[in-house]
């Protein structure tokens, strides 16, 4: 378990501030609640500080996972978010896309959000930026990426996809073998 | 005779068995009342000479049991509360009231027999009348009662039957009152030359177990106690499929009626429960949301304020929306409850040592509000997943999950104010979610098993910070059923830790723990462990212990890893071997000297001279 390095910190920040933007400033600067993002393998955590220094006396083979897992890093350097940041991410959220109850289950069988789903949507979501889908009692489903933006999504035939999927609670069960360690 | 006498007089059935029947007969007998002879009022009279005096023995017989075995004595008292609440129960049956002048007229005749019946009568008649009757006066009455609805079945079975069979019956009950259940030699090898007759076996250990319940009354003459409980073991081993060690080692535990309620509820599945996470959902929200999808659940019961009870759903229940946004988990009820004990508070440092997949360590963090910091270890790393899956569907964030031997604690990190111990075991609890325990489990594992539990108790222990300000505590727990996985280990907790005492686990349900089991004594705190079984509270098996730590001990900064801590127990094991076993080796050679100098001295003490009867 180490820090990241600056070259790793962008690569983070860049990621979340497709989904929360200007929020990660609450991720990282809560001084009465400190968290720390911490590598461990090629995982990303966030977790509060004191927890981080806990978790220093054990040994790296065995440290398995602590706090919340927020991504991998790919073997090219890449981040990828997992579906284990969304209550981090549907916190911040800027961007959010409603689907009703007849579009829950698709969507966490790992489909993209069709119009005909969509119960609402946040307004000004300009294209290809991320979103956070919740159902419309507000529990947050997954999140992905708007495939056209609020205006000519109305203008969509219901069939259309509104927003690509990138992740889903559905995957707790699906990618349970290689979501975790 | 052997047959007949099973059809006809069998045993005796119990008293509420009667007092279900005389309904129904009732009125049978009112329209046949003038058709009565004299020889109908012979039979009656007859009766409750049978009857009276077994019933007043049985109820001497429990209150022996309760003094014989300490174990036994909450159901025996609970089966002579439920014959007394019965009786008063038949008492306000008005049809039975008006029925005692008859009786009364009766009794003259039965008087007599009494005192021709002697050698069946015997003494208990005396004893037994006074206890049972003097507590109230109405009771008295009530068996007047039941003996005329005793009276009207066996005329009923008379009118049904010729009459030659009427007297063989009436001579048979006299001379061989016992009920013949054990096969003989010759049909047990018929028996296991077929495949087995379960139906039959079924009411063989029915009749065994009534047998052995009231040995004394029951019992065919000859027959000792040992043959009965063998002949039942090996019903149990066929009916049920445990093997023959296993099903020793589970009967032993109980009294024989309440073993049967323990194999049979291993038959059925608990029902499904799930816990709300009140990290994310109300169980009231959760419970409306799920009846949406057509769940049928309602609450668990009054001691848990998270838990709920799917009857049957129309939906996977580990597959809706509501799961996967971790607003529950699926959790056996019994697994509440070692947490439930631990009772973690907010901004405390816990260790759950073996974790996986998690239940408990996500119901800790619950409750601590997702403050302080939870270790969550398991000494498996692909079982590891499941529980880091669930941390994180359930959304707890003061987690960290490590992967060692849980022994290495205190090595890794101590000073712990709380850690839950759910020990690996044999799960003898948990036979009706995993059959392959009935013929896995061997004599080795009951070893093993606590072998090792008992260097993790110790381990548990020395990682507590005995001078937390909120906590210091161990909770230690299995989901198993035996005395060597449960009280024997925490006895040895206590006599090795002198620094921890047993508290109360402020659970609302649950059995004391065994303070002395089979010959071997324990602590006498060991009675605030609790039990619980699936036959009383429709939970797994399972036990819950918990320690408080009142100081530090020089273990507390022991350097030793697992591999150490192995070491010295091994060499523990072997110097005190012969006292953690039951009994020391037996030597037959020595025995016999000493079985012979005994026999001498007491045909001594009888006044005849060993010698001359050795010539």
């Amino acid at each position: 378990m180490r820090q990241l390095t600056e070259e790793e910190t962008k690569v983070v920040f860049e990621k979340l501030a497709n989904y929360i933007g200007r929020n990660i400033s609450l991720l990282i600067d809560d001084p009465s609640n400190l968290h720390v993002f911490r590598l461990q393998k090629d995982r990303v955590y966030y977790v509060p500080e004191k927890i981080a220094r806990l978790a220093t006396s054990v040994a790296r083979p065995n440290l398995m996972s602590l706090g919340t897992c927020f991504g991998k890093f790919t073997k090219t350097g890449k981040f990828k978010l997992h579906i284990t940041a969304l209550p981090y991410l549907a916190q911040y959220a800027k961007f959010k896309i409603w689907i009703k109850p007849n579009g829950e289950m698709p969507f966490m069988y790992g489909n993209h959000v069709l119009k005909a789903h969509v119960g609402r949507m946040s307004e000004e979501i300009p294209e290809h930026a991320g979103v956070i889908v919740y159902s419309m009692n507000d529990t947050p489903l997954g999140f992905g990426v708007s495939a056209k933006s609020t205006n000519e999504a109305r203008n969509l035939q219901p069939t259309g996809i509104v927003a690509f999927r990138q992740a889903d609670i559905g995957e707790y069960l699906r990618e349970e073998d290689t979501l975790f360690a | 005779m052997g047959r007949r006498a099973k059809s006809k007089q069998g045993l005796p059935p119990t008293l509420d068995e009667f007092q279900n029947k005389s309904h129904p007969v009732e009125s049978k007998r009112k329209r046949t009342e003038p058709s009565i002879t004299n020889s109908s009022a012979k039979k009656v009279k007859k009766d409750p000479n049978e009857q009276k005096p077994q019933k007043h023995s049985k109820t001497i017989d429990h209150s022996k049991d309760e003094s014989d075995i300490e174990d036994e004595s909450d159901i025996a008292i609970e089966t002579e509360k439920k014959s007394l609440f019965d009786d008063s129960d038949d008492g306000s049956d008005e049809d039975d009231v008006q029925d005692f002048e008859e009786i009364d007229a009766e009794e003259g005749l039965e008087d007599d027999d009494l005192g021709s019946n002697d050698e069946y009568m015997d003494s208990d008649e005396e004893d037994g009348d006074k206890p049972f009757f003097s507590d109230d006066d109405d009771i008295e009455n009530l068996n007047a009662a039941n003996m005329e609805a005793l009276s009207k079945k066996l005329e009923e079975e008379e009118a049904e039957e010729a009459e030659e069979a009427q007297k063989e019956l009436l001579e048979e009950g006299i001379t061989q009152p016992k009920a013949h259940v054990l096969p003989s030699k010759e049909e047990e090898e018929e028996e296991s030359s077929k495949p087995p007759d379960l139906t039959s076996i079924r009411t063989r250990m029915i009749e065994i177990v009534k047998v052995l319940e009231n040995f004394k009354e029951l019992a065919e003459e000859g027959i000792s106690r040992s043959e009965y409980v063998n002949r039942l073991i090996k019903d149990i081993t066929i009916y049920f499929g445990y093997s023959e060690f296993l099903a020793t080692l589970l009967f032993e535990l109980f009294s024989p009626g309440e073993a049967m309620e323990f194999f049979e509820a291993n038959e059925i599945a608990r029902p499904i429960t799930i816990r709300t996470n009140t990290l994310k959902a109300r169980r009231r929200d959760l419970a409306q949301a799920l009846v949406n999808r057509g769940v049928n659940l309602q609450p668990i019961g009054p001691w848990t304020k998270v838990g709920l009870q799917v009857f049957d759903s129309q939906v996977p229940i580990g597959a809706t929306p509501e799961y996967l946004a971790g607003h529950y988990i699926l959790q056996a009820a019994s697994s509440f409850l070692p947490v439930m004990a631990l009772d973690p508070q907010e901004n405390e440092r816990v260790l759950d040592m073996a974790a996986a997949p998690g239940g408990k360590t996500t119901y800790i963090s619950a409750l601590m509000k997702n403050t302080g910091c939870v270790f969550a270890n398991d000494a498996n790393k692909s079982r590891t997943k499941s529980l880091i899956a669930n941390i994180h569907r359930l959304g707890c964030k003061n987690t960290i999950v490590c992967n060692y031997d849980a022994r290495e604690f205190p090595k890794v990190i101590g000073g712990f104010d709380r850690i839950l111990l759910d020990a690996p075991c044999s799960g003898t609890g948990v036979i009706a979610k995993d059959e392959s325990v009935k013929i896995s489990r061997t004599e080795k594992d009951f070893v093993q098993i606590p072998h090792l539990q008992k260097q993790l108790i110790l381990s548990a222990i020395d990682s507590v910070d005995a001078h937390s300000p909120t906590g210091g505590i161990i909770v230690y727990s299995t989901c198993s059923v035996t005395v060597a996985e449960n009280e024997a280990v925490v006895d040895y907790a206590l006599r090795k830790r002198p620094n921890v005492k047993l508290v109360s686990t402020d659970l609302q349900i649950g059995k004391e723990g065994f303070t002395s089991y089979r010959g071997k004594h324990f602590n006498p705190s060991i009675s605030l462990t609790r039990r619980y079984y699936p036959h009383t509270y429709n939970v797994d098996g399972f036990y819950v212990a918990k320690f408080k730590k009142i100081a530090s001990s020089p273990h507390d900064v022991s350097k030793a890893g697992a591999k150490e801590k192995e070491a010295s127990a091994r060499e523990e094991a072997i110097e005190e071997g012969i006292i953690n076993d039951d009994f020391a080796e037996f030597n037959s050679d020595d025995d016999k000297e000493l079985i012979e100098k005994t026999i001498k001295r007491n045909i001594k003490k009888k006044g005849i001279n060993p010698k001359v009867i050795n010539k």
